[in-house]
């Protein structure tokens, strides 16, 4: 999937891939699409949980040997 | 698509503090950061052992001979928390920090910084800074505030969450 921007978060366990989430996404315009590079399998729940919570649209994960890139639509 | 929370109606998020166990105090801090990059706001209420956490590293404080005893014996600091469990007289909590730093786990004096730079409100209970003694100078310069038992219950009841570690 496209990506405007990227987010490393690999080797960081919860809650911090969320917390720097939270900080990146007030860099990016609204419309622009931001990867989250994790290692942490919390991000496949944590996500969704935090987009609801913060009205962004989550997009979906990939995943592929214990690597998720998942990715947020910036709305609001 | 849910609706984003309007900023005039965050919901609340209110923790009491009362355990000074780096792990307990950790718990609290994970929920509370997290708390607050969901867009709620968190106020965490330090209380009794809690205090600790927020109070200078000070050889001791106090006005009497009692609180100097008491706050020599329970000495305060973000980075000297004792463990719930094997303690071992500061060899658990040594091990700990070796542990979360190997998992890049931040610690409790990091997670301050990252709750004060995420709006967490920490505030300390006057009843407990009273009675050992405690000064102002005695605290870290992030607490925000000090309140009492009365101004956490109307957090309470207005908030969403309310947890008591």
């Amino acid at each position: 999937m496209r990506a405007d921007v990227k987010l490393d978060c690999f080797g960081l366990l919860c809650p911090m891939p969320i917390i720097e989430t939270a900080k990146k996404i007030k860099e990016l315009k609204v419309g622009e699409i931001l990867e989250v590079l994790a290692t942490d399998e919390g991000i496949k729940t944590d996500m969704p949980a935090w987009c609801k919570a913060t009205g962004q649209e989550y997009l979906g994960v990939e995943e592929a040997k214990g690597e998720y890139r998942v990715y947020v639509k910036k709305i609001v | 698509m849910e609706k984003p929370c309007l900023p005039a109606g965050r919901e609340k998020f209110n923790i009491v503090v009362f355990s000074g166990d780096m792990d307990k105090v950790l718990a609290a801090f994970i929920l509370a950061t997290t708390a607050a990059s969901m867009d709620m706001d968190v106020s965490m209420f330090f209380t009794f052992w809690g205090l600790n956490v927020l109070r200078k590293k000070k050889l001791t404080s106090g006005k009497n001979i009692l609180q100097k005893m008491m706050n020599f014996m329970n000495r305060g600091g973000a980075d000297r928390l004792p463990l719930s469990k094997f303690n071992l007289l500061g060899a658990g909590p040594a091990m700990m920090k070796i542990m979360m730093k190997q998992s890049r786990v931040p610690s409790i004096e990091e997670f301050i910084k990252i709750a004060k730079g995420l709006g967490v409100k920490l505030v300390s209970c006057t009843t407990t800074f009273g009675f050992m003694g405690f000064a102002k100078e005695d605290f870290i310069p992030e607490v925000d505030s000090f309140a009492g038992a009365a101004t956490f219950i109307q957090g309470a009841r207005e908030g969403k969450i309310s947890y008591f570690i």
